[in-house]
């Protein structure tokens, strides 16, 4: 798996924020559109994409987009 | 594996019963701007119905169960067993399920225990009746299933209140010698996240002192003491979306039933925004999935005979239909059913 694909899947989780503006470093839980919705489609997108389980720990443990990639990676089979 | 088999059994009749006080949520102060708005989209959850301070699920469940006895013409004399799922007790101690027997005015020879499950307890208690009635010796039995979740939801948690609503249930079950009927199951269960759904203190583990009382205050919109329900809504939805379609797929293949076949599949109503994620990963077309969520919200172990009563009655009374039904939640504990249904008594909703 790439980060440059995760990056994408993440900026599809986000309706009004610009895609241009994800990259591996960015603090995705401070953007103004994050809510526990864009949550919980985040963590549908990696059950579906990657068939990882992620748990509520893993988002609030993680603060760049690349901290989220490592878990699902390590994960991932 | 978890896998069983339960012949010579039939469900005769289903039934429920709801408290009149009705909450609409684009009415809650808890919601600011347009989040109310958001909530009912995401969750599916437009209205729910309140038990007032002196109804229980028992109670509830009694006006279900006796609106059901009448429209069967059962008599009474001759139900042999009585399961009571909830997680609101009336008590500690006695077993509720003891009271309703008294209350119900039933034989003394009955066979009547409580089950303590919540999102996955109707699965559990079917499995549990019909395990008692398949050797003949029971003929007729009553599950009772029911909660009166928002008495534990602090009404100052937008995570919980909005989302939950009290309601209880009542199926009645019969043996039917050399019948086609029967009941196929999968169950689960992972206690690893016991903390998923919780209720802190108040239990032997963590006893109730007078800081079990303090309100605390988690986030913006979410204050609770610890006597209240935590619902880690993360934690959950990354187990539902992968187990319960895990369950059913499952289930169908060790049983060799085809899904194109099933004409129902009744999910848990935990909230829309997951359970669509689940119906899409099974690839169920919507029309056999039927949602109570709007005007009940999530009745927890209430779900499924609620959803089955108040949004299929007219095509459960009407002939056959072949189901499957999958609760998943609280424990964290889950499971699926397949059973058919013919021509069987639905009552009208009670009110109390």
């Amino acid at each position: 798996m790439e980060i440059v694909d995760f990056v994408e899947k993440m900026a599809e989780q986000f309706d009004e924020t610009d895609a241009a503006v994800f990259t591996p470093q960015t603090k995705f839980k401070e953007l103004d559109e994050w809510s526990s919705l864009v949550a919980l489609s985040v963590i549908a997108m990696v059950d579906e994409s990657y068939k990882v389980r992620l748990k509520g720990v893993d988002v609030r443990e993680s603060s760049t987009i690349n901290d989220l990639f490592n878990i699902v990676k390590a994960r991932a089979q | 594996m978890a896998f069983f088999e339960v012949k010579n059994v039939k469900i005769s009749g289903i039934s429920g019963c709801v408290p009149r006080t009705l909450e609409e949520n684009k009415d809650l102060s808890l919601f600011q701007n347009d989040e109310a708005e958001k909530f009912m989209t995401s969750t599916g959850v437009r209205r729910r119905r309140i038990a007032d301070e002196n109804t229980t699920a028992s109670d509830l469940c009694y006006h279900a169960a006796e609106q059901l006895i009448a429209d069967l013409g059962w008599v009474k004399d001759e139900i042999d067993c009585l399961v009571f799922v909830t997680q609101t007790p009336d008590y500690i101690l006695p077993a509720t399920s003891c009271i309703l027997q008294h209350r119900l005015a039933l034989s003394q020879e009955c066979h009547a225990m409580d089950v303590s499950l919540g999102c996955s307890g109707w699965i559990y208690g079917v499995s549990v009746v019909t395990s008692f009635l398949q050797s003949g010796s029971f003929r007729k039995a009553l599950l009772l299933v029911g909660d009166t979740s928002l008495r534990s939801c602090s009404t100052t948690d937008k995570s919980t209140w909005p989302l939950f609503g009290d309601a209880g249930t009542a199926v009645a079950f019969e043996y039917t010698e050399n019948s086609e009927s029967r009941f196929l199951f999968h169950t689960s269960t992972d206690g690893s996240g016991y903390d998923a759904i919780i209720i802190p203190e108040g239990g032997y583990r963590a006893p109730f002192t007078a800081n079990s009382l303090e309100l605390e205050k988690i986030e913006e919109g979410i204050e609770r003491n610890k006597l209240h329900t935590v619902l880690n809504g993360m934690d959950v939805f990354s187990f539902g979306i992968a187990n319960a379609p895990d369950s059913i797929e499952k289930l169908t293949q060790h049983f060799q039933i085809d899904k194109e076949n099933v004409d129902l599949f009744v999910f848990h109503q935990a909230n829309l925004f997951m359970n669509e994620k689940i119906r899409k990963k099974l690839k169920i077309p919507v029309e056999k999935v039927p949602y109570s969520l709007e005007n009940f919200g999530n009745t927890s172990s209430a779900t499924i005979p609620l959803t089955l009563v108040t949004e299929k009655a007219t095509e459960l009374s009407n002939g056959i239909n072949r189901i499957v039904a999958c609760g998943f939640g609280v424990g964290l504990s889950w499971g699926s059913v397949y059973f058919e249904t013919e021509n069987i008594v639905c009552s009208n909703l009670v009110e109390i």
